[in-house]
């Protein structure tokens, strides 16, 4: 009996079927990262301008600047409001589709979609109609007669996190639509016959077992926004910056690649151990399973 | 069809019980009372009514006219949780994220019954099913056949006024079913529970049950001992859907003696014994089981051949044809498999006949 019956060919055909995604990862991601990796340790000159030398002083100004700090827990706090918003803002129209008797199900899924189709900025700037001084809430609030002043909406913290759950909650819906919608009925009319209320056999049933869904929505948006730059550029302050401007400015402002590229990668490591530690206690399987939506 | 000499409350009764989504009529106009222990069967294929039966009385959906009582209390209109009723579902619905003693447990929970005294009723009821020691497993570490049991103790536990199985054992393979179907019944019987049971496996039904609702097209066929619907079918649908049936069209030519000839159509005469609403020149069926069609060498019988053979180890299925007429017969092998294509004779006992007028109803 051969102990393995494929051919040579057989067992090359996956690698093949694989190449092209292989080659796009590693040529547009992984190297990238490790350049910029290489790029931290090079000493930064003046704007645009870098020696090719080894040096540990981009990570010490990291390590020793409160600036930095400040920043990183600003961005952990906004992005676990975010998160935390999106979650309860999320649920009850996840488990709303999930559990109609609607026919058209699939309609309601498409309509979660719909805000995709239009570019992610220019729905981030139509927050500026809504919330700024001539905007819709100002202009009716002055209209009606009770407040005199414009109110200050728009370029503050709130205007920010309201823009990131306005990008964020599709997908924290998905999340948790798929796994309440993998629930099975009959459990639900189990705890019902041995005693429960509808509000009971919730609490019981769906909501543990809607849990890795949630968890994974959580995670997600937690991650999108910590990584967010665009929505507090347009939407808030300079005081409303997150990690992901003091990137931005660093590179595209200061043109201090090397400084730039650590604060990259440091971004980059802790959202990846934030993830880490999640799928060690949720399986990051349920994440994907959820994003397959 | 309700036992009219019924001295106290029926367990369970259902007068006119109608359900309707928009056009379609799932349940229509059933009444059924159930005694205090009774085994019950509904049994019909799928789409005849039976769960939704089952599903009315639990409360998971709601009757569009007639009344439910549970224990002489009107149920149809008390919310699911305050009925007092065991459900088993088909695929057992273990909570998957609770361990056994939570599963078990948590009717009691509900209840208010004293955490102590919930150990206890757990352990007894884990004895019962004869699951010891199980408690801090999950349902995901079980087999098929122990969920089914942990899903029955989990309904009994409750002490529930009617225990309702819808199709507990369809999922369990075929050995199993057989152990779990008598294990079940020895548990009814202890137990002493009032218990209605939903299958489209006659066997199932007509090995459990003390009665059997024989149901079709969301209407009551017939109601009876499992003997009675079995060898007394009261209608077509009866006679076809439990065993094997001859269903032979024809009409009575003469009637004496109590014994009717029926000129089958296009076939042979044959003799069937007579019940006293039986006319001459009425169209009937005659019903026969298989196994009640004996063929032999006998020369004094209808004469026929076999067109195929099956061997069953103890029996064999045949098809013969006589005159015209295909019969199917299931007999026990007392002299030796016949073959295809010999020549046989067939014997039909008249008494073993019976006859359905053009409605489809038992003539008595």
């Amino acid at each position: 009996m051969a102990a393995n019956p494929q051919t040579a060919a057989e067992r090359r055909a996956p690698w093949l079927l694989l190449a092209p995604s292989l080659i796009t990862l590693v040529l547009l991601m992984i190297l990238p990262i490790c350049i910029m990796f290489v790029y931290s340790f090079y000493e930064f000159v003046t704007a645009g301008v870098e020696k090719h030398v080894y040096t540990t002083a981009n990570w010490r100004e990291f390590f020793s600047d409160s600036y930095y700090h400040m920043f990183l827990w600003k961005t952990a706090r906004v992005a676990a409001i975010t998160a935390i918003l999106c979650a309860l803002l999320g649920y009850p129209p996840a488990y709303f589709i999930a559990m109609t008797q609607y026919k058209h199900k699939w309609l309601l899924l498409l309509l979660l979609i719909v805000p995709f189709w239009i570019s992610f900025t220019i729905r981030t700037f139509s927050w500026i109609h809504i919330l700024g001084e001539q905007g819709v809430i100002n202009v009716l609030l002055m209209k009606t007669g009770l407040i005199s002043e414009p109110l200050r909406l728009l370029y503050t913290e709130g205007a920010v996190i309201m823009g990131m759950i306005h990008f964020l909650l599709p997908y924290m819906i998905l999340n948790i639509y798929v796994s309440i919608e993998g629930i099975d009925r009959n459990l639900i009319s189990a705890a019902r016959t041995l005693g429960c209320t509808a509000w009971q056999a919730f609490y019981e049933v769906v909501l543990p077992l809607s849990l890795p869904g949630l968890m994974a929505g959580l995670l997600l948006c937690f991650v999108l926004a910590a990584g967010s730059y665009v929505t507090p550029d347009i939407l808030g302050s300079t005081r409303d910056s997150l990690f992901g401007n003091v990137i931005f400015d660093t590179i595209m402002g200061q043109l201090n690649w090397p400084m730039g590229s650590a604060l990259s990668i440091v971004l980059l490591v802790l959202l990846g151990i934030v993830a880490v530690i999640y799928s060690r206690f949720m399986g990051l399987s349920r994440v994907f399973k959820g994003l397959g939506a | 069809m309700t036992g009219p000499s019924m001295t106290t409350a029926p367990a369970v009764e259902l007068r006119n019980v109608t359900l309707a989504y928009h056009t379609f009529v799932a349940v229509k106009d059933v009444s059924l009372s159930i005694r205090k222990g009774e085994f019950v069967t509904l049994l019909g294929p799928s789409g005849c009514g039976k769960t939704t039966i089952l599903r009315s009385i639990a409360g998971l959906v709601q009757p569009t006219g007639g009344e439910i009582s549970v224990a002489g209390r009107r149920i149809d209109n008390v919310p699911i949780h305050k009925r007092n009723i065991g459900l088993v579902f088909q695929n057992y619905a273990l909570f998957p994220h609770k361990s056994i003693f939570d599963n078990i447990a948590f009717g009691l929970k509900y209840r208010k019954v004293e955490k102590a005294e919930i150990a206890r009723k757990v352990k007894r009821a884990l004895d019962m099913v004869r699951l010891p020691g199980v408690e801090k497993k999950l349902p995901s570490e079980m087999s098929g056949g122990q969920q089914q049991r942990i899903a029955l103790a989990r309904a009994i536990v409750i002490e529930p006024d009617v225990l309702l199985l819808d199709e507990p054992l369809s999922a369990l393979d075929a050995n199993l079913r057989e152990e779990m179907r008598t294990e079940l019944k020895i548990i009814q019987r202890e137990v002493g529970i009032t218990t209605i049971f939903v299958t489209h496996d006659q066997e199932e039904a007509l090995a459990m049950s003390d009665r059997i609702v024989v149901m079709n097209k969301g209407e009551i066929e017939q109601l009876g001992t499992p003997e009675d619907v079995y060898r007394r079918p009261e209608t077509r649908f009866v006679a076809s859907f439990l065993g094997q049936s001859n269903l032979l069209p024809g009409r009575i030519t003469a009637i004496a003696d109590g014994q009717a000839r029926v000129q089958l159509d296009g076939g042979p005469e044959i003799i069937a014994a007579a019940p006293a609403s039986a006319r001459a020149g009425a169209a009937v069926t005659v019903v026969v089981r298989a196994q009640k069609v004996t063929i032999g060498a006998g020369s004094k019988a209808m004469p026929g051949k076999v067109i195929s053979a099956s061997y069953l180890g103890g029996t064999a299925a045949y098809f013969v044809e006589s005159g015209g007429i295909r019969l199917q017969s299931n007999a026990t092998i007392d002299e030796r498999v016949w073959r295809e294509g010999e020549a046989v004779g067939i014997t039909i006992n008249p008494a073993d006949c019976l006859l359905l007028d053009e409605k489809g109803d038992r003539l008595v």
